[in-house]
């Protein structure tokens, strides 16, 4: 986790600590909030992520103590640091025993603090490493891993949340590397089928006999080698999900094996002559034209009527572009702690050429690419040519992008490049704040407004 | 590119020349500018404080900040008045990020752990000091690269721990601000005595 992303809230209604130790800590790279007060702190607590709250004990209204108690109460995993003039034993006492992370008496040694905060940083940045590789591993995901501002992605997220809380068959429909079976998995978490099995099938990896007996299992002697009764994916996900991936792909005979388990709800196994009932939740996905190839005879109506009850397409990564620096952090993180490779970010060009790209593998492409750069970068900033990206020779150029389109992707690069900060993005852009903002909301760049709203609030 | 890093003795004593020769070395040569030593005789007495039998670093920046000479695009106050912020015990010194002034002081410097004070590791340690606290004014941040000048420094030892150079990385990010300021006509070329 890089330095920016360490947000740290300092809560004391003197001005000049919250300035003197923000400037101070600012100086090594957290980003900084402040409050002068209790209320305004957990205000701010519940609109923000912080990940440090370093707070005054004595303040009018809400005491330190109290803002403590509050923010622990609903969110654990904020480390507290109280501060005060006076080191009272006591006061101490009950701060650590409302789960304070520390007690520190002003003024601060500097060292004494330096340490603190980098210990704090360091054990958090061990529980997020072991998040992500407990995710990594579990392969877990959950809407809130989906990373994404888009309004397009918005509108699919809210529509697949509706979607996963009722029983009906899902169709998944997106290119390559959108992210279809991270979808199918959240729409799985979130319903209510989330603690029994969730079952991912690739149909076009294996032939039409292989997937047969995979899909619904095969009796004993059902075919040279069949040594024993085995079940099949239908009854491995019996009252979870079954995600059939590259649907589009499989063969005629099984389209109507399958019609006949969705609209019975039963399966026989190869060579077997008694079908036993299944209760499974169906999530297909394809990149292929469905619609299409119904038309073209390739793909049985009845089939896709069965499938298509509600149908979620996933955008490509050029329609949300503006999520481009949100995955890059992300991928970023889970890839230094996957990899073991700390870096703290990559270089306003390299995010630009990222931005710029065309992107015919999407979400899956953007990964592995900055997988390559993790590997190659011998800076601590992942630079331009790290990421083995031609400038210009991005995949479909049958459309160069429009001037507009240039200038959204350029904002939200530099947006990016100062971490959300839009005075310090104008005076790079060279343009007025107010232009900038305007564009902002122009292109819909609103979390960055947002943030800085409330970035703006904060220093007041 | 205009601008000279302008060095300035405020401290209460006089002002060791080959000390305040060695910070303009250092500076020579890590960020490629003219640097003038500017001699004058007033001092912020303003920022004494009585209560805590400190300086206030802070105002003294403030007042640094309205007095760089003419033609200086930095000014850098070296002092030997012991530092503080006002949530620290003290502070070896402090800059304005993306600003102008900077302030080191030698108070605590000079220590050498129950050994008499050794004027040559006091001259390193200040020239590195001095490096660390104009580097903030070009916008660079704390850096974990072994070695570089933009460490933190919380203690004598961070201090000795770190090399006086900047490390590549902030070495680019340094020439990207200077190039920015070149861009931008030179905004900071005169003195403002109102600012602040």
């Amino acid at each position: 986790m890089s330095r920016k992303n360490t947000r740290i809230l300092i809560v004391d209604d003197e001005e000049i600590v919250r300035e003197s130790l923000g400037g101070w800590l600012e100086k090594d790279g957290y980003t900084l909030g402040s409050a002068p007060d209790g209320m305004s702190a957990l205000k701010a607590v519940e609109e923000g992520d912080w990940s440090i709250l370093v707070v005054d004990l004595k303040m009018p209204g809400i005491d330190g103590l109290e803002v403590l108690k509050r923010v622990k109460e609903k969110h654990p995993e904020i480390a507290l640091v109280i501060m005060t003039a006076f080191a009272t034993v006591d006061t101490a006492v009950r701060a650590m025993k409302l789960g304070a992370y520390d007690y520190i008496v002003k003024p601060f040694d500097p060292e004494e603090l330096s340490l603190m905060i980098q210990k704090i940083v360091g054990q958090q940045a061990l529980v997020r490493e072991n998040l992500i590789l407990r995710k990594a591993l579990k392969r877990e995901h959950r809407f809130h891993d989906i990373v994404s501002k888009s309004p397009l992605m918005r509108d699919v997220l809210e529509l697949s949340k509706t979607a996963a809380r009722s029983p009906s068959t899902i169709l998944i429909l997106g290119e390559s590397g959108t992210g279809k079976e991270i979808l199918a998995r959240a729409i799985h978490m979130e319903s209510p089928r989330a603690d029994k099995p969730f079952v991912a099938v690739s149909c076009a990896a294996l032939t039409e006999t292989l997937l047969e007996s995979e899909l619904f299992g095969y009796e004993k002697g059902a075919f040279t080698g069949a040594a024993g009764r085995r079940e099949g994916k239908f009854e491995a996900a019996s009252g979870g999900t079954l995600f059939l991936d590259e649907i589009g792909d499989i063969s005629p005979k099984l389209q109507l094996d399958l019609l006949r388990v969705l609209e019975e709800r039963r399966v026989t196994r190869v060579g077997g002559t008694e079908s036993v009932p299944v209760d499974v939740r169906i999530i297909a996905a394809t990149n292929r034209d469905l619609a299409k190839a119904v038309e073209e005879g390739k793909f049985r109506q009845d089939l896709y009527y069965r499938l298509n009850v509600i149908a979620i397409r996933l955008p490509r990564l050029t329609e949300r572009r503006e999520d481009i620096p949100l995955l890059v952090d992300h991928f970023l993180e889970h890839l230094g702690v996957e990899m073991s490779r700390d870096v703290e970010g990559i270089s306003a060009e390299a995010m630009a050429l990222l931005m710029a790209h065309d992107w015919p593998g999407n979400v899956r492409e953007l990964r592995n690419v900055l997988e390559r750069g993790l590997v190659v970068t011998k800076t601590p900033v992942i630079q331009a040519t790290d990421l083995g990206l031609v400038p210009g020779a991005s995949g479909s150029s049958d459309k160069p992008a429009s001037l507009s389109e240039v200038e959204k992707r350029h904002i939200a690069a530099v947006l990016h490049h100062s971490g959300g900060n839009v005075s310090q993005a104008a005076r790079i852009l060279d343009i007025d704040r107010v232009t900038l903002y305007n564009k902002i909301r122009k292109y819909h760049l609103r979390d960055v407004e947002e943030h800085e709203a409330v970035a703006e609030t904060e220093k007041n | 590119m205009k601008g000279a890093i302008a060095v300035w003795w405020i401290g209460a004593g006089r002002a060791e020349t080959p000390l305040l020769d060695g910070v303009r070395g250092a500076l020579e040569t890590e960020y490629r500018l003219p640097v003038r030593l500017h001699v004058a005789t007033d001092r912020p007495v303003d920022a004494w404080d009585p209560r805590r039998g400190q300086h206030a670093s802070a105002r003294i920046l403030s007042w640094l900040s309205g007095r760089a000479p003419v033609g200086s695009r930095r000014i850098l106050g070296v002092t030997d008045a012991d530092l503080f912020i006002p949530i620290l015990t003290f502070v070896f010194g402090e800059a304005e990020l993306h600003g102008r002034a900077a302030v080191v002081s030698t108070a605590r410097l000079a220590a050498h752990e129950g050994m008499p004070p050794d004027p040559e590791l006091l001259a390193v340690r200040l020239a590195k000091e001095c490096v660390h606290e104009v580097g903030h004014t070009f916008g660079l941040i704390h850096c974990r690269a072994p070695g570089c000048a933009m460490a933190r420094s919380a203690s004598l030892r961070d201090v000795d721990a770190k090399t006086g150079r900047l490390c590549a990385e902030c070495r680019e990010r340094c020439e990207d601000a200077l190039s920015e300021e070149a861009r931008h006509h030179e905004p900071q070329e005169h003195a403002h005595p109102d600012r602040r």
